[in-house]
């Protein structure tokens, strides 16, 4: 179990090594000279100040020692400055990390619990009208957009029946302390959390559904049956727990794409998480600060496919050994 | 072929899928001759609501444009972007699959990593990077959509390839000095393409609604109206004028639910034993 671990660790790092070395030449592939852009953004662009940065950032060097000196600042968390915010990057991106974590963790808590009631649910009552109701919502909400979904709910929710906040991570002016405050959060965290887990929702739903229906058939549910064990408990012990292992494996793969729908819903939502500053970064065309938050972006989705793994491997022994 | 129309016809999300999908063809094609009415140009006083006029049936937007005739033209693009997308992506990822597939060994392990690592890096942050970078235009769009969409056919036809190439036909061919292009294109890849084009019809919804998001950030093509982009526009007045939003949404939710349903028809028609485990 430990070389697993560290294989996989050690495999996670050598891609984002790669990660690294592509994000360096995206910055390279942007549009401008650095210095050049640099000097602007910093509101000064006589030619000492230009050279002067050049030096600093050792644009004048050959190109492999410029890449060993940005994957050198990239392994000690420096990724650059971002001259727009007047800030280093790797702070800017450390102050939003515990609100993007917070959403996308919600969401996926939410997704996940509910994906597999309601998989279990259609399932359950295969072929009559309730699982094509199931299935058919799950269709509907698999092809919304996320970010028409986020305006839908703000048009619903906060709009007409004025009962959620519409964006924001807490009441501004507020000055909540202790418990008020968390209730504060957790109604501003409802509308987010919710519009991002929906679409999840549906992927897990169907995948718990047809996975559900596929293990029910295998000998050893017969068995179960034939030992006169409860149709609840052969649901519940035997069919679900069997049939949760592709779910896992996808909630791994989906990872990527809830950091991607965070995005979208912390643009919506004003959740101030790195997502949105993703957003602010793209409309300030702040390459910087944009590529640093993509860097961070790929390393969570690698930790979050690390667990996965590790969770899969603890939920079926079965392979535990094979690799 | 008559066999995969008659299954095809017989499965209902097919059937509700093509002709939505038709539908949504129809209008890309036909929609601008009808309606020549620009999108980008102003007709009536802005914030008209839908249903007042019958020359502007879904009212106009904060800069008094006919939301309908964005929604007619927007089919365009994103239908569009979806295809070409999808094409391209099949363009990369075929060829890396089957080539890993065939010749195994090295190769396979080379391009699986090279697969692996693109399917690795979030998806939507990529293509958000990529067209910021290379700037805004359809191309730089449909560029960034392919990049990020083609690993799962890669690995889809890896799989399928390597199951092939231990068939008899194949060895027959092998044995009678077939060059391996002529194999891979001529006697295997034909084989391969049934679960391909399941995983294209899904793809061309997934790049639909990966276009409106990159649209909806600000980051279509300034030239041209698309559906993504009217959401986006009309984000900021939604508490005054919400059918700006709601119906161009309206648009995308159909076309990408229609897409995926014939995914559902195709994989019935095509793997009908797969569908049938599925039950």
């Amino acid at each position: 179990m430990l070389s697993f671990v560290a294989q996989r660790v050690l495999k996670g790092v050598i891609v984002l090594l790669a990660i690294v070395v592509l994000n360096f030449f995206l910055i390279r592939l942007a549009p401008g000279d650095p210095a050049v852009v640099m000097a602007g953004e910093a509101g000064a662009s006589d030619q000492v100040f230009v050279k002067q940065l050049r030096e600093k950032f050792g644009l004048d060097k050959p190109l492999p020692e410029q890449l060993f000196i940005y994957v050198k600042g990239v392994a000690t968390l420096d990724l650059g400055f971002s001259f727009r915010q007047q800030a280093p990057v790797s702070k800017l991106i450390l102050e939003r990390l515990p609100a993007t974590l917070l959403l996308t963790l919600t969401a996926f808590a939410i997704s996940l619990a509910l994906g597999i009631l309601f998989g279990t649910f259609a399932a359950r009552f295969a072929g009559t009208w309730l699982d094509t109701a199931v299935t058919i919502f799950a269709l509907i909400f698999y092809a919304m957009p996320i970010f028409w979904v986020a305006l839908m709910g703000i048009l619903l929710f906060s709009v007409t029946f004025d009962w959620l906040p519409s964006f924001g991570y807490d009441t501004v002016g507020g000055n909540y302390t202790g418990f008020a405050h968390v209730i504060d959060v957790a109604k501003h965290l409802i509308m987010p959390a919710m519009t991002l887990g929906l679409f999840f929702m549906a992927t897990y739903t169907r995948m718990t559904r047809a996975s559900m229906l596929e293990v029910k058939r295998l000998d050893f549910v017969k068995t179960a049956r034939a030992k006169g064990l409860s149709d609840a408990v052969i649901q519940r012990r035997h069919v679900l727990r069997n049939a949760l292992l592709p779910v896992v494996t996808l909630a791994g793969v989906h990872s990527g794409t809830l950091i991607g729908g965070a995005v979208i819903t912390e643009t919506v939502f004003a959740w101030p998480g790195i997502g949105r500053l993703m957003y602010d970064a793209l409309l300030q065309r702040d390459y910087n600060l944009l590529l640093g938050v993509f860097v961070i972006c790929s390393a969570m989705v690698l930790i979050f496919n690390l667990i996965t793994d590790l969770v899969y491997r603890l939920v079926d022994p079965r392979i535990e050994f094979a690799s | 072929m008559k066999q995969f129309w008659k299954s095809m016809l017989r499965s209902p999300s097919g059937v509700i899928g093509l002709i939505i999908l038709l539908f949504a063809i129809a209008v890309a094609v036909f929609g601008p001759m009808l309606f020549p009415n620009s999108p980008w140009r102003m007709v009536q006083r802005p914030f008209l609501p839908p249903f007042t006029l019958s020359t502007v049936p879904l009212g106009t937007d904060a800069l008094g444009r006919d939301v309908f005739a964005g929604m007619i033209f927007g089919a365009r693009v994103s239908l569009l972007v979806g295809l070409i997308s999808t094409l391209v992506a099949l363009i990369v990822g075929v060829p890396i699959g089957a080539m890993a597939g065939y010749f195994g060994g090295n190769v396979d392990d080379a391009l699986m990593r090279f697969t692996e690592f693109f399917q690795t890096i979030p998806s939507f942050a990529l293509a958000i990077v990529l067209v910021a970078i290379l700037q805004p235009s359809i191309y730089s769009i449909v560029a960034s959509i392919a990049v990020v969409s083609w690993p799962p056919v890669a690995r889809l036809v890896r799989g399928e390839v390597l199951s092939l190439r231990t068939r008899e036909y194949v060895q027959a061919a092998v044995v009678t000095g077939q060059s391996n292009t002529w194999i891979i294109l001529r006697e295997i890849l034909p084989n391969a393409l049934s679960p391909v084009i399941v995983l294209a019809s899904l793809m061309v919804a997934t790049a639909i609604l990966l276009e409106s998001s990159l649209s909806f950030l600000g980051l279509g093509d300034p030239n041209l109206i698309s559906w993504g982009y009217m959401v986006g526009a009309g984000r900021t007045v939604i508490r005054q004028a919400w059918w700006i939003t709601v119906f161009p949404g309206v648009a995308i939710l159909i076309s990408v639910l229609g897409l995926n349903l014939i995914g559902e028809g195709l994989n019935d028609a095509l793997n009908p034993r797969l569908s049938r485990e599925g039950r």
